[in-house]
């Protein structure tokens, strides 16, 4: 285990942890995709590029946007 | 079941899980063991007779394509669900009230930069499908990257507000040959060499574009399924904010 | 090392998912827990001075990390993204129905 891969992961430990106890929606996105980019370092670190490239798309592309969206409907739905 | 009593109740379970999880993971094999038959097996087999130098891809669409398959489906089924989901809701509303007031749009710079952005991302998304069997990439991560594209348009237009102007009908179309095509690549391994998924076209060298057989052509089927899907499911959630 | 991460961000994800009260925060803990799925896969198939197993720059022979294990957890990734589609388009329904995004009310709403 080299420093950099023990680095990724407590940084990865450190967000799961963050993301779970962030309650309001909105924050926890940001959250979640930091922690997603977290998990996609860990995994270049750790030898994986393809999934770390699939990582990267997915989650700071396509669950941020939709999570955006659903809470702009939910918002919507709420007035 | 009140929530306190819940959350006591989970902890004790996830005591009780965690433990176990210890137990066991603490048990296999350390890294500095030798790799498992099956890495060795699948890193020199795949570059010797399938001839692909990204064994990732090698190992997804081929030594271990049937598992793809199911996944794919899977991703299938899940963006159908969700456009079932979104739209049975929107159907409700469709005779909405049309005087909507207009929209200034999506601001200058974020149209000119989202318009500029558009082309190259294609570009990139195709370039990630094509070489998938090459270096690090392939279909799920070119389909998404292309989906991103199409957002990008969305991102850009001024149909947010007014008229949702896109061809829903032609990415499903896109969605569902995606599938089919994986379908068809893994029937026609088992009529032509008796095997589902066998990588029966040529083989070619390793390193070249044109090499992996069926590989290829699986990656570009999947690259366009995974792109119908996530638009689909991207648009479903757009089209909500719109029509309401 | 990383087994110990995984176990952990299992058990967190689940501790959010059972004490939360926001639907959209159940489905991010959700995500959690499956990214722990995703480090005990690749903590599987890691080899300590194991490279990438891409060889187009490497020479055939080179000890590389298990790409079984990177094979299922990328298709894993996509999947992830749709599943947490449905689930959001479920949590729309739910708000649309009984008006309401908090589980535990949900729970009391019958019907």
């Amino acid at each position: 285990m080299t420093v950099l891969q023990l680095a990724a992961l407590a940084v990865v430990a450190i967000a799961g942890t963050v993301t779970v106890f962030v309650r309001e929606p909105l924050r926890q996105t940001v959250v979640a995709g930091f922690l997603g980019l977290a998990l996609a370092i860990l995994f270049l670190v750790f030898g994986a590029p393809d999934v770390a490239l699939s990582q990267i798309v997915v989650a700071t592309v396509a669950v941020p946007v939709m999570v955006l969206l659903a809470l702009a409907k939910l918002r919507e739905e709420e007035r | 079941m009140s929530r306190r009593a819940r959350t006591r109740l989970f902890l004790g379970a996830a005591a009780v899980l965690g433990a176990v999880l210890l137990w066991g993971l603490l048990a296999l094999p350390r890294p500095v063991a030798p790799p498992p038959p099956s890495a060795r097996l699948s890193t020199s087999v795949a570059v010797h007779e399938r001839h692909v130098t990204d064994t990732v891809a090698g190992v997804t669409f081929d030594l271990r394509g049937l598992d793809t398959l199911g996944e794919e489906l899977i991703l299938f089924v899940a963006a159908t669900g969700a456009a079932v989901l979104l739209r049975a809701q929107r159907d409700e509303h469709d005779e909405a009230d049309d005087d909507s007031e207009e929209d200034p749009g999506a601001p200058g710079v974020l149209r000119v930069a989202a318009t500029t952005l558009v082309g190259p991302v294609l570009v990139l998304g195709a370039y990630i499908v094509a070489h998938g069997h090459l270096t690090p990439g392939g279909g799920f991560q070119g389909g998404v990257i292309f989906a991103a594209a199409l957002v990008l348009v969305y991102a850009a237009g001024k149909t947010l507000a007014t008229d949702p102007v896109h061809p829903v009908a032609s990415i499903e179309i896109v969605e569902a040959v995606g599938a089919a095509a994986y379908v068809l690549v893994a029937l026609a391994g088992l009529v032509v060499a008796g095997v589902a998924l066998a990588n029966f076209l040529a083989l070619g060298t390793a390193g070249q574009l044109l090499s992996g057989g069926t590989i290829l052509v699986l990656q570009v089927a999947v690259g366009a399924e995974v792109a119908g899907a996530v638009t689909l499911v991207l648009t479903e959630f757009l089209d909500q904010l719109v029509l309401e | 090392m990383p087994y110990l991460v995984a176990a952990y961000l299992l058990l967190i994800g689940l501790y959010g998912v059972v004490t939360s009260r926001h639907l959209v925060h159940l489905v991010l803990c959700i995500t959690v827990a499956q990214s722990s799925t995703y480090v005990l896969l690749l903590a599987v198939g890691y080899r300590t001075g194991g490279r990438a197993p891409v060889f187009s720059d490497l020479p055939p022979g080179t000890p590389v990390v298990d790409p079984v294990v990177q094979a299922l957890t990328l298709t894993d990734v996509v999947v992830e993204a749709t599943v947490v589609a449905v689930l959001l388009a479920v949590t729309i329904q739910a708000a649309k129905r009984f008006g309401t995004v908090d589980p535990d009310e949900l729970r009391a709403l019958r019907g």
